[in-house]
């Protein structure tokens, strides 16, 4: 139950980190699209890109200091997997024009029908892989 | 320099609410996503608080003529669901099975210094610049 709680607080503050970019900046808080736009040139226009991404890493540190059981890496996942993943993860979500941030929780809240699409989309192939991998092949790949 | 540092700000916000959610662990992400298994619905909470939050938001910020520190707006126009948006988010997807991360979780639990996120984000970085050039190309020929 607490789990679930958390996940919900957890939920409403990605919402609110959501709502400020929005507010200051009148930006969408996308992540692939905001770090991924770092890749298509050099250009001054990208500080607010690199900052974002130094928030993220930054807490993520602040996440290892004070609640270090957040980070658990206990899937049986080879590197070579985690690699293929990877690279599709990234390709995918530039192609896509988003992740579960842009297109699942900004799109969605907007009712946009391409966010609808793409959020049924990716968790529909999230789940077909997942569906392959645990009960198909045992658990680990 | 106010954008930077709200970017910045909002990317650590970000980060602690998908610690606090537990998504920072694949193998809750991938228990969301086994549908036909042992079934973990926080991700479904964490999507809930996010978009709660953001639906009101975001109706409550647009109403304003334009964002406090910027001159306008940038929300995508396009509604139109296309090709590369449905094969974007079908490669996305498969790859968020795969490793259980998607571009959010994956960046702040670079921190962790772990290999898995290690070699997952970096391989991501990859996937992105690789989708850059392939519009680039594009564009020449």
């Amino acid at each position: 139950m607490t789990e679930y709680f958390l996940a919900f607080v957890g939920g409403s503050l990605i919402g609110l980190a959501s709502v400020l970019m929005l507010l200051f900046n009148g930006k969408i808080l996308g992540v692939s699209g905001i770090v991924g736009g770092i890749f298509q040139n050099r250009s001054k226009e990208h500080i607010w890109r690199y900052a974002f991404l130094v928030g993220l890493l930054a807490g993520g540190g602040i996440i290892k200091l004070i609640l270090p059981t957040a980070f658990s890496f206990s899937l049986s996942r080879s590197l070579y997997a985690l690699a293929v993943a990877g690279l599709m993860v990234g390709y995918g979500t530039r192609l896509g024009n988003g992740c579960t941030s842009g297109h699942g929780i900004c799109g969605v809240s907007r009712l946009s029908p391409r966010s609808f699409m793409a959020t049924l989309t990716f968790m529909g192939f999230g789940a077909a892989v997942v569906f392959v991998i645990n009960h198909l092949l045992g658990g680990r790949i | 320099m106010r954008n930077t540092i709200v970017s910045l700000v909002c990317g650590l916000l970000f980060a602690l609410g998908l610690g606090i959610s537990g998504m920072t662990q694949p193998a809750r992400v991938t228990a969301f996503l086994d549908f036909t298994g042992n079934w973990n619905p926080s991700l479904l909470f964490v999507m809930l608080g996010a978009i709660l939050v953001y639906a009101v938001g975001y109706r409550l910020v647009v109403r304003k003529p334009k964002p406090l520190f910027a001159g306008n707006f940038q929300i995508p126009a396009l509604r139109k669901v296309d090709r590369p948006l449905a094969l974007g988010a079908a490669i996305f997807g498969a790859g968020w099975g795969l490793a259980g991360f998607c571009p959010g979780p994956a960046l702040a639990s670079v921190a962790s210094l772990e290999q898995p996120p290690l070699i997952f984000v970096a391989s991501m970085f990859l996937g992105m610049s690789l989708y850059e050039w392939t519009q680039r190309r594009r564009k020449v020929s």
